[in-house]
């Protein structure tokens, strides 16, 4: 490949991370480190009752356990320094001066980063269409379309406030597809988690705003443990945004997040990503640990959810957005674009555990590695023996921009009963010297060239993103969508 | 003036000299056809006119319409209004055609400072274009080339010039690969796009598709230099002798 053309997709490789402000406002944080004592503080900051409390006492005992045995998992296709959890800060909050009842009793600075973020919460109030929920750091700062969502009976606050107003179903579904025995991070967070989102879709309601959250973290030091539960009941349908940014710090900090997602009966929950966590510098230094694990349970018969997301930052990306199959005739999707440049590094993809009958699954990932960056996808597709009739399409592409970069997959399939279809393809592609140069005959500059090329590649995925969110995602990957022509 | 005058070109890739010293004045209005055997340069030529970084130009100028050429990039002597028909026209997955095309135009556009157009003005225009070169419309929902047959691809490059009404197009072997129906299709699409403002500069290794585009002047290149210049009946000439015939003059003429 020419020099100029190199030139060109570095600049665009290297494009500056504008997210990377430090918001100054007064916080109320515990002690570094992790012990009993933590995780009790915890609790009782936030004032939980005791089955939250032996919960996480539980989940700690198991990750210390882990911990001792060394059991970090090192299976993933990664590479990072060993994480000293006891150098970690476990809860981190603004300050606040009064106990919050609406949005405008906010600390104006953080309104002042939302708004900078592009999220207006107050604006979001008048704006209908998408009702949103703010993590700071360790804690939910607020929540739009409250009021206009509980007419209808649609359940949408922080996690903490859900445990004060709704232990039931809480108590019912908090750890029912993640358990806090299923891994290290999983473990981890089920003992430290401070907030999240909860959602809850009653029977027959279809929610008729995208519901969406913002993560962001602000100080430094922190962990961001944050856990989102969404329960669509028998007929519900609901679609969830999730967005997420970070300050510019040099050192490394570690969100370990878990997404539990429940559909009974002929319901659907559609699961939306944009992440953009900081990904560390041009040398690799800083960045988010991104160790995440969202699984979503197809309870019910005809059930239906579907991941997409769109993963452009991160220092490091585990995660492994994943459905079980149970009820008869229920589907599960996913579709992922993965970006990474400089030294970025992903493991992630996606688990399919077929159990019902006719079950069926389609995944579709895309994967961009620019610069330094390694991009692994890394899938399981399981039929179950009683699966009968179960059908699964899985479609893999990698896109090499430069030569410095790698793709790698590893996928696995793993089949119990005959009757099962399945269907892998994969692909891996260099953003060509002629595909370029064609481009860039008709007018288009390099830079437009190469952002045109990376949305055909994307399209798939992009198609599946509700219309605000691709706009994101676009202008996050520096592309210009299609218009309405073609 | 001129719109084309290329002086003395020398230019190489990867280190292997192809032009050897091209001179070669093309005027508005006017159709030239680059005639030679393989390996002659005839698509270096074109390659490096349309300012394919791959080539790099050691010697000589290039001067176009009052510009110097060779200090352009490629989307600059495209928005300058260079257009280059690709041999072998490249598949871009998941951008529509018409996309596609619509942005190049408003590239363009805004290059000359012009308004960009939108969707509504844009379609009666290419729709009108897509009768010209009797494609269906279906294919313009497509990605760019994607699952198009040799012929459609031929097809679709001259439907782009037609859209983006270069003032000098550059058709690099345009007819390979085209049965003569389809070669008679791009030819009325060429044809109709001739007038007295836009000049051509059609490259070929047959006669064949001169009897179609009929050029105003013929040059013969063999080894990285024109050795004859003439007019339309030089290709016919070509045709019943052959290119030995030349070479062999070429060789005379160094010895």
């Amino acid at each position: 490949m020419s020099s100029s053309n190199l030139e060109t997709i570095r600049s665009l490789a290297e494009q500056d991370y504008k997210w990377g402000f430090i918001t100054d406002i007064e916080e109320e944080r515990v002690p570094k480190g992790l012990d009993e004592k933590t995780v009790r503080l915890i609790s009782a900051k936030k004032n939980e009752p005791e089955f939250m409390l032996q919960w996480r006492l539980k989940a700690l005992h198991h990750w210390q356990s882990l911990e001792k045995a060394q059991a970090e998992p090192t299976w993933a296709n990664i590479k990072y320094p060993p994480i000293d959890y006891q150098e970690i800060v476990y809860y981190s909050a603004p300050k606040k001066k009064v106990n919050l009842e609406k949005l405008e009793d906010l600390d104006p600075e953080i309104l002042r980063t939302y708004e900078k973020l592009g999220i207006p919460l107050l604006e979001q109030k008048r704006l209908a269409g998408v009702a949103v929920d703010a993590v700071f750091d360790s804690v939910s700062v607020g929540t739009t379309f409250k009021e206009k969502l509980s007419e209808i009976g649609v359940i949408f606050c922080s996690f903490s406030e859900a445990v004060q107003k709704h232990p039931e179903l809480i108590q019912k579904y908090l750890g029912s597809v993640v358990p806090h025995t299923d891994n290290f991070f999983a473990a981890l967070n089920a003992a430290v988690f401070t907030d999240g989102s909860f959602v809850y879709v009653p029977k027959g309601v279809r929610c008729p705003l995208e519901l969406s959250t913002y993560f962001r973290i602000n100080a430094a030091d922190t962990g961001q443990f944050e856990r989102t539960l969404i329960i669509a009941d028998e007929g519900a349908y609901v679609s969830y945004l999730e967005g997420c940014t970070a300050p510019i710090r040099d050192q490394n900090q570690l969100h370990a997040a878990v997404v539990e997602l429940i559909a009974l009966d002929n319901a659907q929950i559609k699961y939306s990503t944009v992440q953009n966590w900081y990904p560390g510098d041009k040398e690799g230094k800083g960045g988010i640990y991104n160790f995440v694990t969202k699984r979503g349970k197809c309870q019910g018969v005809n059930s239906k959810i579907s991941w997409t997301q769109v993963e452009t930052g991160s220092a490091i990306t585990w995660k492994y957005p994943s459905c079980i199959l149970q009820g008869d005739n229920s589907v599960g999707e996913f579709y992922s674009v993965a970006l990474t440049n400089n030294y970025q590094q992903a493991d992630t993809g996606t688990k399919m555990i077929h159990i019902g009958k006719n079950s069926r699954s389609t995944v579709v990932s895309k994967g961009i590695s620019a610069g330094h960056g390694q991009n692994t996808y890394r899938g399981q597709v399981k039929i179950m023996k009683g699966a009968t009739g179960a059908r699964n399409y899985t479609q893999c592409d990698s896109l090499l921009i430069g030569d410095k970069c790698g793709a790698h997959t590893f996928p696995y399939i793993e089949v119990r009963n005959s009757t099962a279809r399945m269907e892998h393809e994969a692909s891996t592609s260099k953003i060509g010297e002629d595909q370029l140069f064609y481009l860039r005959q008709r007018g288009l500059s390099a830079e437009d060239a190469v952002s045109m090329i990376v949305n055909g590649f994307c399209k798939r995925v992009f198609k599946e993103l509700p219309m605000e969110f691709a706009v994101e995602a676009q202008k996050l990957l520096g592309v210009s969508l299609e218009g309405s022509v073609g | 003036m001129s719109l084309l005058e290329i002086k003395n070109l020398h230019a190489s890739v990867d280190g292997h000299e192809i032009l050897k010293g091209i001179d070669l004045t093309i005027n508005a209005g006017e159709v030239h056809s680059i005639m030679g055997p393989n390996g002659s340069g005839k698509s270096t030529l074109a390659q490096v006119l349309s300012r394919h970084p791959a080539y790099e130009v050691t010697q000589g100028q290039a001067i176009y319409n009052g510009k110097d050429l060779l200090e352009m990039k490629p989307e600059e002597a495209a928005c300058e209004g260079i257009f280059l028909a690709f041999q072998y026209p490249v598949e871009i997955p998941g951008i529509g055609n018409a996309y596609f095309l619509r942005s190049a135009l408003n590239a363009i556009r805004k290059y000359r400072g012009e308004d960009e157009m939108d969707a509504i003005d844009f379609l009666p225009m290419f729709r009108e274009k897509l009768k010209l070169l009797e494609m269906d419309d279906k294919l313009m929902s497509r990605s760019v080339n994607e699952g198009f047959s040799g012929g459609e691809k031929k097809r679709n490059e001259i439907l782009q010039m037609a859209v983006l009404e270069p003032k000098l197009a550059i058709l690099d072997e345009t007819d390979s690969g085209l049965d003569i129906d389809a070669l008679k299709i791009v030819a009325k699409g060429v044809n109709a796009l001739r007038n007295s403002e836009r000049a051509m500069l059609v490259v070929t290794h047959y006669q064949r598709l001169l009897n179609y585009i009929v050029p105003d002047f013929v040059h013969v290149l063999v080894d990285g230099r024109i050795v004859r210049s003439g007019g339309k009946e030089l290709a016919l000439e070509l045709e019943e002798k052959g290119y030995v015939f030349e070479t062999e003059a070429r060789q005379a003429m160094l010895a």
